[in-house]
Parts: C-alpha cells; sequence; structure tokens
C-alpha cells in the first residue's frame, strides 16, 4: 500500500468534503516581481503533495499565502475550506508551519520551546510540560532538552522544528524546503518523519528544490516555475508526459552485444545506443509495450542477458523538457546553501 | 568523540528514527482550546523572561546606561546648574530615571526586528491565538526589565543622597506612572520595527524620534531659561508632563494635572499606533 492508500484508509473515517487546498488565479505581487502570479491549485486530504521549482519560483510565498501571513494581491485561496483571508482563525487553527529557515527561538532551549507553543495552543502547564517530553522523545532529542537550539546540528534543527509543528496534531503541515542544507543521513531521518506524519492522517504540502525528493516522498507533484504551476500529476506522470523512458541491457557475453543491438533495433524501430561498458546497451523508448516482444527476441536468438533494466526518465530531464532549463542550472549546490543563520 | 561503552543510546545527531513514536506522538496530540489574549500575552511575557535568563548581556543596557547617565550627569553638571550635588540630585535624579528608561524602551523595537529577520516571527504568527499578543507580551515582559532599572537608579540616587519626600508610597507611584508610559511608547518603536528592515534602521529613527523628546523637556534644566519656541514644545511635549509628574510625586506633592496628561497621552499612543502597527502585523509580507 502506498502512503497515500493507507492515508485515504485512515481519513475514511472522519470527514471528507472539501480538498485540503484549493486556490483560483492565486497572485502574490512584491513591488514589480510576480512571485505568485496565477496559482490553480486543487490539493487533496492525506498524503504528501510537493512543490517542486528552483530557487526564487515562489515556493515559499505560495505557502505564506496559504498559511495565512501574507495576504493575496488577486485571486483566493481555500484551506479545508476555510478562506485564507476572511477566515485566517480557522485556518490558522488546523494548519502548521515550518518555514525555511530556523522558525524557533533559537536562544531558549528545545524543551522551552515546545512548551511555550504547547501553552500558547492551551496545553495547562503539566500537560505541556509531559507533551514536551513526549515529543523530544519522539524526536530523539531527549538529550539535548536542555541546550539552546542555537546549539543543536543541522538535522536536530530540522526535528526540533517539526516537532514544533505537531505539538497540537495539524490537519495540514507546510514543511518548506525540510531538507535543504542536510546531510543524507540527516535527510533520510526527514523523510522517515514526513512518512510517519502522513501516516498520522495529516496532509502534508512540502517544498522541495531536490527532485529525487519529490520523487521519493510526493503522491503529487506541482512543478512551479516564476510563479506560475508548469506541470502537476505524480511522479510517474510527470515522467510520462515527457514521453520516453528507457531500456538497459547488458548481455552476457560482450561479444553478442553487436547481434543484440542489430536485433533490439529492428523490434523496437529506435535507435541503440552501445554503453562504455563493453556488454551494456541503452535504448530509448516511448511506450514499454514491444519491451517484452524485444526481450523475448533476443531470448530466441540465444542471446543470454546478464540483466535488464526499464527505467523512466529522471525528473531532471522532466523539468528540462516542462521548463526549458534544467533545474540545476539556476540552483547553488547543496553547500552553497544560504546559511540559516543572520549573525546575532 | 568518545565513545563510552556503557551507554548504548545513541546520541541524539545519530539517530535513527523511530516513526513508530513520531507516529504516536503525533496521534497523541489533542486540540485543547488555544489560550485567549491574556493568557498568551502572558505567556509571550515569559518568553521575554526566558531569553533575559539565556541572554543576561541584554541586561547591561538597562543597568550599566542609566548607572552611567546618573555618575555623568550629578557630578558633571550637579555643580554648575544647580550649585552642589545634593541640591541638584533632588531636582535631577526623578528626570535622569524617566531619561533611561525611555531610551531603553528603544531596545523593543530592535529585538522585534531581529525576531522578523529570523522565522520564528513567521512560525508566531501562523499560530491561533489573538495576533497581539506576541506584542503585547514582547512589551510587558520589557516592561519588567525597566522595573529593574528603575530600581537600580533609585537606589544608586539614595546612595548619593536622593531624599524622596514622598516616601516609599510617592516613589512606587512615580514608577509606575513611568512604566505606564513606558509600555504605551513601546508602541512607537514596535511600529517603526514593522515598517523598517533592518534593526540598525530601527534604531536609527528610535534615536531620531527620542532625542527631541527626552532633551526638549525639562529633565535637565528648568524651561524658564529656554527660548520662547522652545519652551512651547517643551510645554506640550508629554514627556515634560511625566517628569513633572514623577518628580512632584517622589517629593510628594499631588500632581493630578501632569498625571492626567501622562495618561491621557498613553492611552492616545495606544489607541493610534496599536491599531496601525497590528495592521502592519498582519499584512507584514
Ligand atoms: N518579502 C519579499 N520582498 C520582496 N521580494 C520577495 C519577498 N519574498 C520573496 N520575494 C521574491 O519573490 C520571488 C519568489 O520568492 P520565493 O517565494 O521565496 O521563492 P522560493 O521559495 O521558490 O525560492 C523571488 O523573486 C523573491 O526574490
Ligand atoms: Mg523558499
Amino acid at each position: 500500500m502506498t502512503i497515500a492508500e493507507v492515508a485515504a484508509v485512515r481519513g475514511a473515517g472522519g470527514a471528507s468534503g472539501e480538498p485540503a487546498i484549493e486556490t483560483e488565479g492565486l497572485v502574490k505581487l512584491f513591488g514589480a516581481t510576480r512571485a505568485v502570479d496565477g496559482v490553480d491549485l486543487v490539493i487533496p486530504r492525506g498524503g504528501v503533495h510537493g512543490f517542486l521549482g528552483p530557487n526564487g519560483a515562489g515556493k515559499t510565498t505560495t505557502i505564506r499565502v496559504l498559511a495565512t501571513l501574507i495576504r493575496p494581491d488577486a485571486g483566493t485561496a481555500r484551506v479545508f475550506g476555510h478562506d485564507v483571508v476572511r477566515e485566517a482563525d480557522a485556518v490558522r487553527a488546523r494548519v502548521s508551519l515550518t518555514g525555511q529557515f530556523a522558525s524557533l527561538d533559537e536562544d531558549l532551549t528545545g524543551d522551552e520551546n515546545l512548551r511555550l507553543l504547547a501553552r500558547l495552543l492551551g496545553y495547562p502547564r503539566a500537560e505541556g510540560r509531559a507533551r514536551a517530553e513526549q515529543l523530544l522523545a519522539a524526536f530523539g532529542l531527549t538529550d539535548a532538552a536542555g541546550k539552546q537550539v542555537k546549539k543543536y546540528s543541522g538535522g536536530m534543527r530540522r526535528r526540533i522544528d517539526i516537532a514544533a509543528s505537531i505539538v497540537v496534531r495539524p490537519d495540514l503541515i507546510f514543511l518548506d524546503e525540510p531538507t535543504t542544507g542536510l546531510d543524507p543521513r540527516s535527510r533520510n531521518q526527514v523523510w522517515e518523519v514526513i512518512r510517519a506524519l502522513v501516516r498520522g492522517g495529516t496532509t502534508v504540502l512540502l517544498t522541495t528544490q531536490y527532485l529525487d525528493e519529490a520523487d521519493q516522498l510526493a503522491d503529487r507533484i506541482s512543478v512551479i516555475d516564476a510563479g506560475r504551476v508548469v506541470a502537476e500529476g505524480t511522479p510517474g506522470e510527470l515522467k510520462a508526459s515527457v514521453g520516453t523512458g528507457t531500456l538497459q541491457v547488458r548481455v552476457r557475453r560482450p561479444d553478442q552485444r553487436a547481434q543484440a543491438r542489430d536485433l533490439l533495433q529492428r523490434v523496437l524501430g529506435v535507435e541503440v545506443r552501445e554503453q562504455s561498458d563493453p556488454a551494456g546497451l541503452t535504448v530509448g523508448i516511448g511506450d514499454a509495450g514491444p519491451v517484452a516482444q524485444a526481450l523475448a527476441a533476443l531470448a530466441d536468438a540465444d542471446i543470454g542477458l546478464a540483466q535488464y533494466a526499464l527505467g523512466q526518465p529522471s525528473l531532471d530531464e522532466v523539468f528540462l523538457a516542462l521548463t526549458g532549463h534544467t533545474a540545476e542550472s539556476v540552483l547553488p549546490s547543496a553547500d552553497s546553501q544560504p546559511s540559516e543563520e543572520t549573525p546575532a | 568523540m568518545t565513545a563510552v561503552a556503557s551507554t548504548p543510546t545513541p546520541t541524539a545527531s545519530h539517530w535513527t528514527p523511530d516513526t513508530a513514536a513520531v507516529h504516536e506522538a503525533l496521534v497523541a496530540g489533542a486540540r485543547p482550546r488555544p489560550q485567549g489574549p491574556f493568557a498568551a500575552s502572558a505567556t509571550f511575557g515569559w518568553r521575554t523572561l526566558l531569553r533575559i535568563k539565556h541572554v543576561p548581556e541584554q541586561l547591561f543596557d538597562v543597568t550599566a546606561f542609566p548607572v552611567m547617565m546618573t555618575l555623568i550627569f550629578t557630578f558633571l553638571f550637579g555643580g554648575a546648574l544647580a550649585g552642589s550635588v545634593d541640591a541638584y540630585i533632588q531636582f535631577f535624579l526623578p528626570g535622569i530615571l524617566v531619561q533611561s528608561i525611555l531610551m531603553i524602551t528603544m531596545y523593543t523595537g530592535v529585538a522585534l526586528n531581529t525576531d522578523i529577520e529570523k522565522g520564528v516571527f513567521d512560525r508566531i504568527r501562523s499560530l491561533p491565538v489573538w495576533r497581539p499578543s506576541a506584542l503585547v507580551g514582547a512589551l510587558l515582559g520589557d516592561v519588567l526589565r525597566f522595573t529593574l532599572a528603575s530600581a537600580v537608579i533609585i537606589s544608586l540616587g539614595l546612595l548619593l543622597g536622593f531624599r524622596p519626600d514622598g516616601g516609599p508610597l510617592g516613589v512606587l507611584g512615580a514608577v509606575g506612572l513611568l512604566l505606564v508610559f513606558a509600555f504605551a511608547l513601546g508602541w512607537i518603536w514596535t511600529f517603526l520595527a514593522l515598517r523598517l528592515q533592518t534593526p540598525n534602521a530601527v534604531m536609527g529613527w528610535s534615536m531620531l524620534v527620542i532625542t527631541p523628546l527626552t532633551f526638549g523637556s525639562n529633565i535637565f534644566v528648568d524651561p524658564s531659561t529656554m527660548p520662547g519656541w522652545l519652551q512651547a514644545f517643551v510645554d506640550v511635549n508629554p514627556v515634560s508632563h511625566l517628569v513633572t509628574a514623577v518628580r512632584g510625586l517622589m517629593h510628594g506633592q499631588s500632581m493630578a494635572g501632569d498625571v492626567g496628561m501622562v495618561l491621557l497621552w498613553s492611552v492616545l499612543l495606544v489607541a493610534v499606533l496599536g491599531p496601525l502597527t497590528m495592521r502592519r502585523y498582519g499584512n507584514r509580507s
């Protein structure tokens, strides 16, 4: 079962009704910059929805409008049916925001931050303390409970940020680039946490600049570029909309490679490229249908295969096809991410 | 790192996500009624106290600065202006108290602007509590700092020979009035903090506002020696009323008129700047 299916099952008992998020023609201007430029979205409840786009695409601004932090200049946005401008309080009661940059008081300890939020959100003192303890334990931060948040490592910080967002169980959680700048290990930890949130029935709206992250976590993805949604669908659909996948084949005996290539070319009707691996071949294919036939033809010709794989194009290729530029070309590399801290 | 063989629990940074525990913690999250306006303001005030605990340096300006001002003015100008240090401090201590506290209020705006620069501001604003409570709480927390500074200055004054005829009650009344006005003045700084981009800009603009307010008053000298146009300004300046009231109360006079003016100004400041600030706070982009 996929995460979305699990969530759908869990959520089945609750009120379904309106989608988690619905926007029409959403616009937000900063002077002459059209940060959000006519965004239409319908995001169902449950699962992870990804906003994928390069730096400056408008992901954060869209989230800030949805979290009622800024007012849109045009268009409408509803969260669980509540208008973000007219019913901001109702929206705020059901969502929680983990911002792109440090979203806690760095001078306070992790425990104090959580207790503060628990108090504000209505926990009596003792219950608030217990809730903070429970969250710290669940996120493996009990040892760091008494340390100032500014002394946390990047990964610990993301965890306390997320813990702070679920002090009261939100129906919708915004995670703005939760793994940007994290090492692969911490990134995996955050991914696991996100999956656990979704299993609990919370809808997650995740923004990311990382194509593999959207691919790994999101049930559906909106590709955002220059304030607009340029494509939307499941990771699979997005890849399929770009058209081609690839078939990779390794023959058991390298001396049969030329023969295999001719055969594949004949059956599939497209060009077959030889890889630098002396036994490897790559074929670009438009549709997976004839692949079985091609493999059967190889078997009939007594060409043994060491392995074969049917791969979809990467999201990098998708991004290039959709926006005309690769995601990488406009992205800072992971180690040149802007620092989270503003010097005091 | 030194491995301690007897600790089987992994350290916080080498955590393996226990997704069952995360899931359990999420699902266990009750949804009580968020705090009301007063409780939420008090909680934000508590945050200010926690910050003082962790960053005690911020108390430096509320103690060192007034002490310095008191010593400098008493000994430097006391003789020249009033004939003797002893005579001058009776006149001057209430004034320097007002001056110091009003100067310290500016840090409220700087602190808020620093908050905005960091992401914590966004989280606070996305909470389902009465929106002004974050600002009200911060200002209330600051009132505590002002109380501390007042205690320091008055103690120093007593050491230097300040003898308030109004007794403890008069002094307490005077400090209370001062705190009310300081709270109201704080809204100017929060407003500036929301308009301006950097803490430095906030500081600069605040100086521009505070300097004429404090120096164009009767804190340092009797305005009767000033040119007419300046006297006119000094007369309408709320700080003059505050100083007159504080001075009078400390020396045991009944100051109904000036106290009334100060309270009126305080209400006016909050009534005008409060909504303006909150509009800015709600829309800030
Ligand atoms: N507060 C702001 N003032 C002016 N311009 C802004 C502000 N916030 C964002 N922008 C601009 O809006 C565009 C979108 O930014 P943002 O939403 O942060 O993108 P992303 O999160 O996808 O990186 C960028 O061109 C950015 O410079
Ligand atoms: Mg962003």
